[in-house]
């Protein structure tokens, strides 16, 4: 008998709030994060979802006081998992049985501007490294970098190794920041659409990319304190073997990731009540996820994209729209896939359009990325 | 001693079949020497390779230099066998580092502005992954870390959960590691 792995406290920094239920409040009144800016100089400015630096310096300032941030100095992606991984440190202790998990694509890639060599801070495990100490974790940080479905990856990561018997719980933490890097790379694929994405949308015509941080804390051994628990049941990220940046037109690795997961859980389709999909508003992602949602049978379970609000923040996305879907059953609500009005696939989906109450007990997260990655856990509300 | 007790036991349950190493302009496989060249060069190295093993797929010249090497390892112990239940694990230390430097010296000047997708691309350490997959049709389980150094026993205890819960029958670990001319890939097979 394997051991029940639960998730059971959660955080979020996004341009929608520094906290989970000012985000929530937030997608109830149907605001998006999702505005122009201007990101590279000489450039027209693109649809970004981006936090306020001014309002993010403040929140840090407000919650680290000088003692601890006057010696070292933080990029404002550190200030950002600093800020989201605080309340979870607070009030779960760290052992030497407790995992670090970072998801990150590209973590502090603006510090390479204008560099003639590698400044440590662009290393991944230096960033995580320093983060992990700031908190006093004990054990060894790992990153996980697996493109957009990174974040998906960490929930599994933690889940996996504490089975294992490896660590006790772990703290997992996800995000990426808007970089001209970034931005002037999907530019250069015309991926980035014309306005506020519109995830399924017959009109939809790229992606916005955006900016946040999310942490999760994950453990075999839940308190009786705690407020909520969702049990991780199952997981899988499998490869399309297709292409490096192109979609699968099948869908292959999206539905054998859901099919894998599921098997793992153990439940049927029909048990699903809610799926949070990855939707990233160009042609060929939300067609191919639309046909591997088919060849499960799971066309007709209410679904969103949240990258209408959030734009698509990378390495953070999947765990951000797993707390938000978690928030969504602990709340009985479903939240709209906003921007979506008229059918864009050649596939139904059960697209949700309005908030609505519902009653949700198991959830399917997916993602999929470059390199062809695919990636989808289940979750269950305890 | 109880640990070190308890790690035993665990090394034989996993079995190690195949493992390449790729250092210092030589290809290694089993302890046997399968390319060597006087070549420093890394991108001449890895051309030369491509040639003298005959691997014949023209992909490979435009992939990038951590995904070259990746899949010079992989194509040694992969060879033309059936891999549809093998995943892919993954790790290094300088993440895509090597491509993010030259994109970034595509966009450093607004005068000389010109960033290149098929460069872009690459800026992801799990390409590689992608890369070996698509070689070999492997529609399987696959990840890539990012971990301050080598650590065996990380990819090891990751592979071995993969082996148990059922998701492949084979897990092909890799470090490879590679920043311009510094570069060291050690690959292995692992079954159950």
């Amino acid at each position: 008998m394997r051991k029940e792995i639960y998730i059971t406290d959660y955080n979020c920094v996004t341009p929608l709030g520094f906290d989970v239920s000012s985000n929530w409040n937030a997608l109830l009144e149907g605001k998006s994060g999702v505005a122009l800016h201007k990101i590279i100089e000489n450039q027209e400015p693109f649809y970004a979802s981006m936090i306020d630096s001014e309002k993010l310096n403040k929140e840090f300032n407000r919650f680290f006081d000088s003692a601890q941030n006057d010696s070292t100095g933080f990029t404002r992606l550190e200030k950002m998992f600093l800020l989201s991984l605080k309340p979870l440190v607070e009030k779960h202790q760290i052992s030497d049985e407790t995992a670090f998990i970072l998801s990150t694509t590209k973590g502090n890639i603006s510090l390479l501007k204008n560099q003639e060599t590698l400044p440590e801070g662009v290393f991944l495990s230096n960033l995580a490294q320093k983060i992990a100490d700031f908190f006093g974790f004990k054990t060894k940080p790992i990153v996980v970098s697996n493109a957009c479905v990174s974040g998906v990856m960490a929930i599994a990561l933690a889940k996996n190794m504490i089975q294992a018997g490896k660590y006790k719980d772990a703290f997992v933490v996800a995000g990426d920041e808007i970089s001209e890097f970034v931005i002037s790379g999907f530019n250069s694929f015309q991926a980035i659409g014309t306005d506020i994405c519109k995830p399924y949308d017959k009109n939809r015509d790229g992606i916005n990319i955006g900016e946040a941080t999310a942490a999760v804390y994950i453990t075999s051994e839940p308190n009786q304190n705690e407020k909520f628990s969702f049990k991780v049941l199952g997981d899988s990220a499998i490869n399309d073997a297709n292409h490096i940046s192109g979609p699968s037109r099948t869908g292959d690795g999206l539905f054998a990731s859901i099919k894998n997961a599921m098997t793992e859980a153990n439940i049927s389709v029909e048990k699903i009540d809610f799926i949070s999909a990855h939707g990233t508003a160009t042609i060929y992602n939300d067609e191919m996820e639309a046909i591997a949602f088919n060849r499960m049978g799971l066309q007709n379970i209410p679904l969103n994209s949240m990258k209408g609000y959030y734009g698509h923040c990378l390495g953070a996305s999947g765990l951000l729209e797993s707390i938000i879907s978690m928030e969504s059953a602990l709340q009985n609500t479903l939240i709209p896939s906003k921007n979506f009005e008229e059918t864009g696939t050649s596939q139904p989906l059960n697209i949700i359009k309005e908030n609505q109450p519902a009653e949700i007990k198991y959830i399917l997260k997916t993602a999929s990325g470059f390199g062809g990655c695919n990636a989808a856990i289940v979750l269950e509300k305890c | 001693m109880r640990q070190l007790f308890w790690k035993n036991v665990k090394m034989k349950m996993m079995e190690k079949t195949d493992i390449c190493t790729i250092q210092n302009s030589k290809i290694v496989l089993n302890n046997n020497i399968i390319f060597e060249t006087p070549t420093e060069n890394f991108s001449d190295f890895a051309k030369e390779a491509y040639k003298s093993l005959e691997l014949n797929y023209p992909k490979f010249h435009k992939m990038d230099n951590l995904s070259k090497l990746a899949f010079l390892a992989s194509e040694m112990i992969l060879k033309d066998e059936d891999h549809s239940r093998t995943a892919l694990v993954f790790a290094n230390r300088s993440s895509s580092l090597d491509t993010d430097f030259k994109y970034q010296e595509s966009i450093n000047s607004q005068q000389n502005y010109f960033p290149s997708p098929a460069v872009f691309v690459y800026t992801l350490p799990n390409i590689c992954v992608g890369e070996i997959s698509i070689k070999h049709k492997m529609q399987t389980e696959n990840a890539f870390f990012v971990l301050d150094e080598f650590d065996e026993q990380f990819l090891n205890d990751y592979a071995a959960q993969i082996l148990r819960s059922g998701k492949a029958d084979k897990v092909l670990c890799g470090w490879v590691e590679l920043y311009q001319e510094s570069y060291k890939a050690f690959v292995y097979l692992l079954t159950l």
